[in-house]
């Protein structure tokens, strides 16, 4: 088969199915980790650069709940989901909130020096070496006909689907939630009805947290645990936040599972390397034809 | 009710209030007028806790309340609707009045809303659409009923009539009437003097930073300064 110029194997529809759905499951962790993105950016305007670092934090702890208690990674979601989301609460009130002064470029800044921060505290307190959790279910599954999804597999899909809904909902029915939607257009007036923007940043910060924590639950029975991973999944997740469209809930999901089709199909026709930079690709043909992406706003 | 003694406030370096007595008694309309600059929303804006007052004293029922956050100053029950309406363009009206009770007035919810509808049906109407894209004069009514759904002791209201047609000022400075007549206190800044000095039953002239001129709105209609300045005439 010829694509562009390029001489590209063929396989058969099964092959090529069963890889696309691979994709879908990949892309739905993408999507939980890019949620928590798009939610910080989305209510406080700014880039989180410790996303990843954060991420990886969480699979350590999953990890070490493990190793050291015999927790199971999706048991330990229930201890790392509300820790993460404290630890994300007391950051942004307690550091990020406060080093910045209400500016941006520091905002930037002050997020890109706690994620330095984390990472050489990994790399100093557990070395660079790979960890890995090992579940007795990891290669059980269910045979879809055209690929054989293992339960790791199924539940991050599940998993991401269920937080992305519940997480809707608590954003359009709670008065948190609506709190946080006015904070991100109208902080004044947020303030004149007594709604306390310092806390609404950091519930926001912390529920971003939470979230990259989930995903990080839904990660380590297939990953390895190092002090670089968190990178991998945010320039991706970054890529999706863009490609759903900065801000946007339906966005962050749909774009990853995009990102997760796309990697995947990139592996299958141009080799394991060339997965990542079709991601790269679709991203600057994003900008470059629709740079609010795919459910951004126009303005404002 | 509120009784403000002294009040100097600024912006940074910038001087704006520059001593400022004023007080408001329960169940009045208090009106406060002066020229673009003079430092009227500055006035409000440090009442309402937005900013923090460099020196003076704000008292509300013999409580200090100067330097207290803004979301303390509205549990007290002082609600201020600020000029530009302020109101949330990226959710639904509803969603809109329903903060307004964010922190006051929870417990009463659904009534308040029922009784806000019922003085604006505009907003009922338009319950689901997102506020950004009301009329001016339905983001100004938006912005009255979120601050009524507070269940506000005293209203604080910028420039109310700004961008409102003819009829519209007309029902707005009839609906302060009727509400002030269910024993809610006014604090009003208006750019429409002759309409604010009829309901009002007491102005204020703000100057400069400072007050210039005030009492009893039949007096002041009679005052050749404020009817020079003011009105004109
Ligand atoms: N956020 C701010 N930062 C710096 N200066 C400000 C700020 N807000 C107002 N000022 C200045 O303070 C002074 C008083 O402004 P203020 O908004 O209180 O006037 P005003 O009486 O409400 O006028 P208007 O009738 O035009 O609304 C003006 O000189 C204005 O430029
Ligand atoms: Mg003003």
């Amino acid at each position: 088969m010829e694509f562009l110029g390029l001489d590209l194997p063929s396989y058969s529809w099964q092959t090529v199915l069963g890889s696309a759905i691979s994709g879908v499951f990949l892309g739905s962790i993408y999507a939980l980790v890019a949620l928590g993105l798009t939610l910080i950016y989305g209510v406080l305007h700014i880039i989180n650069f410790a996303h990843g670092a954060l991420l990886m934090l969480a699979m350590y702890a999953v990890f070490f709940l493990w190793k050291l208690l015999g927790l199971d990674p999706y048991l330990a979601m229930l201890i790392v989901v509300p820790g993460a989301y404290i630890f994300g609460y007391g950051l942004q009130r307690g550091v990020i909130g406060k080093a910045s002064h209400g500016r941006d470029e520091i905002i930037l800044l002050v997020t890109l020096g706690v994620s330095i921060v984390i990472e050489n505290a990994a790399l100093f307190f557990f070395s660079a070496s790979e960890r890995s959790v090992l579940v007795p279910y990891d290669l059980d599954g269910i045979d879809l006909g055209v690929t054989y999804a293992v339960y790791p597999e199924l539940i991050a899909l599940g998993g991401s689907l269920l937080i992305t809904f519940a997480l809707w909902l608590f954003m359009s029915l709670t008065d948190t939630g609506k709190a946080i939607r006015a904070v991100a257009k109208e902080r004044q007036g947020a303030r004149l009805v007594g709604i306390n923007v310092d806390h609404i940043f950091a519930v926001t910060f912390g529920i971003g947290t939470a979230c990259v924590a989930a995903a990080a639950s839904l990660l380590v029975p297939t990953y390895a645990v190092h002090p670089q991973i968190g990178y991998l999944f945010v320039l991706i997740a970054f890529t999706v936040v863009v490609l759903g469209g900065m801000g946007s809930f339906i966005g962050a999901l749909v774009g990853g599972f995009l990102i997760g089709v796309t990697e995947q199909l990139g592996r299958l026709y141009l080799g394991e390397s060339m997965g990542v930079i079709t991601i790269s690709v679709i991203f600057i043909l994003v900008l470059l034809f629709r740079p609010t992406g795919l459910f951004g706003q126009r303005s404002g | 009710m509120l009784d403000i003694q002294n009040l100097h406030a600024g912006y940074g370096q910038m001087k704006v209030l520059q001593g400022i007595d004023l007080n408001i008694q329960q169940g009045e309309i208090v009106a406060l007028l002066g020229s673009n600059g003079a430092g009227k929303s500055t006035l409000n804006n440090n009442i309402s806790g937005i900013y923090e007052p460099t020196a003076g004293a704000i008292l509300f029922e013999g409580e200090n309340i100067t330097g207290l956050r803004s979301e303390q100053v509205v549990q007290k029950g002082i609600i201020h609707v600020p000029e530009g309406r302020r109101i949330f363009p990226n959710i639904s009206v509803r969603e809109n009045l329903e903060l307004g009770s964010y922190l006051r007035g929870q417990k009463n919810r659904k009534a308040n809303l029922d009784r806000v509808v019922g003085v604006f049906p505009r907003l009922q109407e338009r319950f689901s659409q997102l506020a950004g894209t009301l009329s001016g004069g339905e983001q100004q009514m938006l912005a009255i009923g979120r601050g009524m759904m507070a269940e506000p002791r005293l209203m604080i209201l910028d420039e109310p009539s700004l961008g409102l047609s003819p009829l519209l000022v007309e029902e707005m400075f009839g609906l302060i009437q009727d509400l002030n007549k269910t024993g809610l206190s006014f604090f009003l800044v208006e750019q429409n003097v002759m309409q604010s000095l009829e309901i009002a039953d007491r102005a204020y002239v703000i100057e400069n930073g400072k007050i210039v001129l005030s009492g009893n709105t039949d007096a002041l209609l009679d005052d050749p300064e404020l009817k020079k300045s003011y009105l004109g005439v």
